[in-house]
């Protein structure tokens, strides 16, 4: 059927509507493009002071929506519904809360640029499009226009041999992902006939869930998923990447772009897929359990903390998998609490490592961490806190990311509830290092700790954060609830 | 609601609130101490209603709060006591206050960050003991490693990181299974709590699944043969105060998980693994006994003697299916479970006691080796009496606490089968065997050194701590009436969840 021949004047229109907030961000990252350039070195601080503003603008945008029920519109390639809602709001000021992190770092080593707020400013665009998509096309559209983007920012420190060496392994191997992910699409939608994932699903309801080549291509879909995650056996780019790049281009892929992962696969999975669970669910598996292995185990010998937190990022993905490979709207409302239960928690690590981080010294060493306790009491709690949550203990946040996915698959895949327990066991041994080296340990150095009033207030928030959560749940399962009836 | 209604919310709150402003007084040191005195006295004086209004004869949950808390999981904030779990917040809020008395001039190091530690501890504890729903249980059950974990960490001996490392992640192991456990029964009954894990229906593979996954966490906890090696390590490296806590009370969460979880949601796997249980008892009561004999370092040898003595209290726990097999009759369950809980109780004491001792000598010496002392009442006059009468204790002497459990698990024993009686009696032989050659070496003899010949006796505080425990001692020794009035009702409601199977028709 002609599109054009169902388009409607009103129906478009309410699509441009729930699309502002995304025209609204799109115009914003331009002008403050431009205004950059009428800025000198000294006034650069504004740059980010505005795209701080506009994010947050962009986030209240998003967040007085009436979103009750999903809405697709402009023609089939935008949808937003609660998930979409929530996703975006989280990650957009996860950017902010980067880029206030991000400031100081960046003017300590006089790399303080307007192409790192402008190009953070149009990966958030690509992660909101990718989150709202309503049609593969949308959501390849988003997916290139956030990795494109920080190809660019982790190569941004030119200087650094290293940064540009991850940068380059980094477009690489995520150009062959999506490509991956394009072949898989390029044959669903040969099978179905359809790019929209309405009907995708419905075609796949209607008889197609066991066609071997719809089969065929989630496979190729799982690749390019389980790139984007990181998720092993397609993990190998994090950790060198997370190493290489500026800390403060880490932590942006650390978080945003695993929510964006996030919002990949549940449109590609459970949404357009719903059909053939079984068979994508078998492959999640494989991944899930790969996932918590090899990043728990890994993560023990490393002796930098940015890598450390790569293979704790593999591992906590194995977990997010466990959620949507039950196939249960209980198992996905508890794999987004998991998700930004763990971006939260990562944000504020990073922040540590850039809180520590002084000029000409990463602070990403392990070792840089021993006898914080002594040094500042309350940022070594701080720590202690985040490492706790990450390890899973209550009451921290982190417990009930882990109780949400482990209850998601008791019943139907016991054994995997015990293994994934076990292997957080592992995990908590590289956890507990460094508390011991935070508050065991004498100090080797005296520095006084640095940051501006602004980062350290924005950084003990967070960390708080996840110990108010981690007390008053309720709130945020709530809304992962709500978000995924 | 009356004043009692927020009294468990108190107990559990105050000193942990305590705990963080003591954090945030940092380096005013006189200042935090003072408060954390005044906290943890006020924590005890709470806990004395608790005993004063607590209806005995009642097996019914009593200063119940309850009150949503996590819709979404049905989780409920939900505390409340019974006869088994109030004599326990007692004797931590007790522990605690000791602690902080003893530890008063023997901490160098981060003093505040010491004593707001083990302040937190103490609220978490009492959560511990006080919550009815499954998930507000491993919350505190797991928050309490923090503290501990930092405690041992940060003012332990040499090996102290080895030694906290290898406590958390044999606990933290043992918890998640349980945890599983946990979910496994909410799926089933929609809720968290307690009280419908004990009454709802369960096949006999649940079960025993699920005794299992409780075993994993209690047995580390008590500990049991074979898992108990972290706790030689965990004592010996954590600070006095630390070994304290560890012996007096943490190592009773293990028993009253068994109380509480694995005997009344799992009572027919219960009956038919408590071959498992009892089996482990002896020989923890046996060759433990025998380990503790060979030891030269005196906090490894009372540690080695608190896991004989918990081996005691799982036998006591477990005795009561074998007494129903072998006589038919039910009586014997009560005593058993009536012993179990005496001898968590006593040997809350009289451990605490005896590490407290140790401390006391580590203090003036700085050497925990047997071989280090000799003579020391030649010097020590006052501390040797209290050290001879909690040794005592440790061995059973009628007259003191540690005989009443004792005395009633062995004869409870012994309605089940001689050979069992046989073997726990042991205990008295190796306990006295090993604790008196202690007090042999240690205190009695010529002087053995300059060091000792330098001891200067207890002082004040020290005398008041001893004094303290060694009347708790001989108070329940001699009159445990009322001890075992508070805890009948309870027990003998256990007794009756025990005998009826759950395995639906």
């Amino acid at each position: 059927m002609n599109p054009l021949a169902q388009f409607s004047v009103s129906q478009f229109n309410a699509g441009l509507n729930y699309a502002t907030p995304e025209i609204y961000l799109g115009l914003a990252a331009c002008a403050i493009l431009m205004l950059d350039l009428l800025l000198n070195d000294a006034q650069r601080r504004w740059t980010g002071v505005l795209a701080v503003i506009s994010l947050v603008i962009t986030a209240m945008l998003v967040a007085v929506q009436p979103v009750t029920v999903k809405f697709v519109g402009l023609g089939g390639l935008f949808e937003i519904d609660r998930m979409a809602q929530v996703l975006k709001v989280v990650t957009l000021l996860t950017v902010a809360v980067v880029f206030v992190y991000s400031t100081d770092y960046l003017q300590r080593r006089a790399i303080l640029k307007g192409e790192y707020y402008v190009l953070g400013l149009f990966a958030a665009l690509g992660a909101m499009v990718l989150i709202s998509a309503g049609s593969l096309i949308t959501l390849y559209l988003g997916l290139e226009l956030m990795s494109l983007c920080l190809y660019a920012m982790v190569a941004f420190d030119r200087e650094s041999g290293i940064a540009a060496e991850s940068a380059i392994k980094y477009f690489v191997l995520g150009s062959m992902a999506s490509g991956t992910l394009l072949y898989g699409m390029s044959i669903i939608y040969g099978v179905t006939g359809n790019l929209e994932l309405g009907a995708i699903a419905a075609a796949v309801q209607n008889g197609l869930g066991d066609n071997v080549g719809l089969v065929f291509g989630i496979a190729f879909l799982i690749v390019g998923v389980g790139f984007k995650f990181g998720a092993v056996p397609f993990h190998m780019w994090i950790p060198d990447v997370y190493e290489g790049s500026p800390t403060c281009v880490t932590v942006f892929i650390g978080t945003a772009s695993k929510l964006a992962a996030f919002a990949l696969a549940m449109r590609l999975l459970p949404e357009a897929l719903a059909g053939s669970q079984p068979d994508w669910s078998q492959m999640l598996i494989v991944l899930a359990v790969l996932s918590m292995a090899i990043g728990n185990i890994v993560a023990i010998a490393q002796s930098n903390l940015k890598r450390m937190l790569a293979y704790s990022t593999i591992s906590h993905v194995g977990y997010v998998l466990l959620g949507i490979l039950s196939g249960t709207a209980q198992g996905y409302q508890a794999s987004m609490f998991y998700m930004i239960s763990y971006v939260i928690v990562a944000a504020g690590a990073f922040g540590m490592i850039l809180l520590l981080a002084r000029q000409g010294f990463e602070a990403d060493k392990i070792t840089d961490f021993r006898g914080l306790n002594a040094r500042s009491p309350w940022f070594a709690g701080m720590m202690a806190i985040l490492m706790f949550s990450l390890a899973g203990l209550p009451p921290f946040i982190g417990f009930w990311a882990k109780l949400g996915v482990v209850q998601a698959v008791i019943g139907n895949y016991t054994w995997l509830a015990v293994v994934a327990v076990l292997f957080s066991v592992v995990g908590a041994f590289f956890y507990l290092r460094i508390v011991k080296l935070m508050y065991f340990d004498e100090p080797t150095e005296t520095t006084i700790i640095g940051g501006s009033v602004l980062m350290r207030t924005v950084l003990s928030a967070n960390a708080l954060l996840v110990f108010g959560l981690g007390v008053i749940p309720g709130t945020l399962l709530q809304l992962c609830q709500r978000a995924l009836q | 609601m009356t004043f009692g209604g927020y009294l468990l919310s108190l107990l559990i709150w105050l000193p942990i609130a305590g705990g963080f402003i003591v954090l945030a007084l940092g380096d005013r040191i006189a200042a935090a101490k003072w408060l954390s005195l005044i906290v943890s006295a006020l924590a005890l004086a709470l806990s004395a209603p608790l005993w004063a209004l607590f209806k005995t004869g009642t097996a019914a949950m009593q200063f119940i709060e309850r009150s949503p808390w996590i819709s979404t999981i049905h989780s409920e904030y939900y505390i409340g006591v019974d006869g088994i779990s109030m004599p326990l917040i007692l004797l931590t809020t007790l522990t605690t206050v000791l602690i902080v008395i003893a530890s008063w001039t023997n901490v160098e190091k981060r003093v505040a960050q010491y004593f707001a530690a083990f302040l937190i501890l103490e609220g978490l504890m009492i959560g511990v003991f006080a919550a009815l729903d499954g998930v507000l249980f491993y919350v505190f059950w797991e928050a309490m490693l923090i503290p501990m974990f930092i405690i041992i960490g940060v003012w332990g001996g040499p090996r102290r990181v080895y030694a906290t490392i290898k406590f958390f992640l044999y606990t933290f192991i043992g918890s998640l299974l349980m945890l599983v456990a946990l979910i496994y029964l909410y799926l089933k009954s929609g809720t968290y709590e307690l009280a419908a894990f004990q009454r709802m229906p369960l096949n006999l593979t649940e079960q025993t699944f699920i005794f299992l996954a409780f075993l994993a966490a209690f047995a580390v906890k008590v500990p049991m043969w074979p898992v108990h090696t972290w706790l030689p390590d965990a004592h010996v490296e954590a600070p006095t105060g630390g070994s304290v806590v560890l012996a007096a009370i943490m190592l009773k969460m293990g028993g009253y998980g068994f109380l509480r979880f694995s005997l009344p949601i799992a009572p027919d796997a219960s009956r038919e693994l408590d071959w498992l249980i009892i089996g482990l008892s002896l020989i923890a009561v046996v060759y433990i006994g025998f380990v503790a004999l060979a030891q030269r370092d005196m906090k490894k040898l009372i540690a080695y003697s608190s896991i004989a003595h918990m081996g005691f209290v799982t036998l006591g726990m477990f005795i009561g299916f074998q007494i129903v097999a072998a006589t038919g009759r039910t009586s014997g369950i009560g005593l058993g479970l009536d012993g179990a809980i005496v001898q968590m109780l006593s040997h809350g004491l009289v451990s605490g006691a005896m590490f407290l001792c140790v401390g006391v000598m580590y203090d003036r010496v700085h050497s925990r080796e047997i071989s280090a002392y000799g003579g020391v009442i030649n010097t020590m006059p006052k501390f040797a009496a209290f050290m001879v009468l909690f040794a005592l204790a440790n061995s059973g002497l009628p007259g003191t606490s540690g005989f009443i459990g004792e005395f009633m698990v062995i004869l409870a024993s012994f309605k089940a089968n001689v050979w069992y009686a046989f073997f726990a009696a042991t205990i008295l032989v190796l306990g006295a065997a090993y604790t008196l050659w202690l007090v042999k070496r240690v205190i009695f003899g010529e002087v053995a050194n300059d060091k000792v010949a330098a001891l200067k006796d207890l002082n004040g505080r020290e005398f008041f701590v001893l004094g303290v425990l060694a009347a708790a001692v001989l108070l329940v020794g001699v009159w445990p009436a009322p001890l075992l009035d508070v805890m009948r009702a309870s027990t003998l409601h256990l007794a009756q969840q025990l005998l009826v199977s759950k395995i639906a028709p």
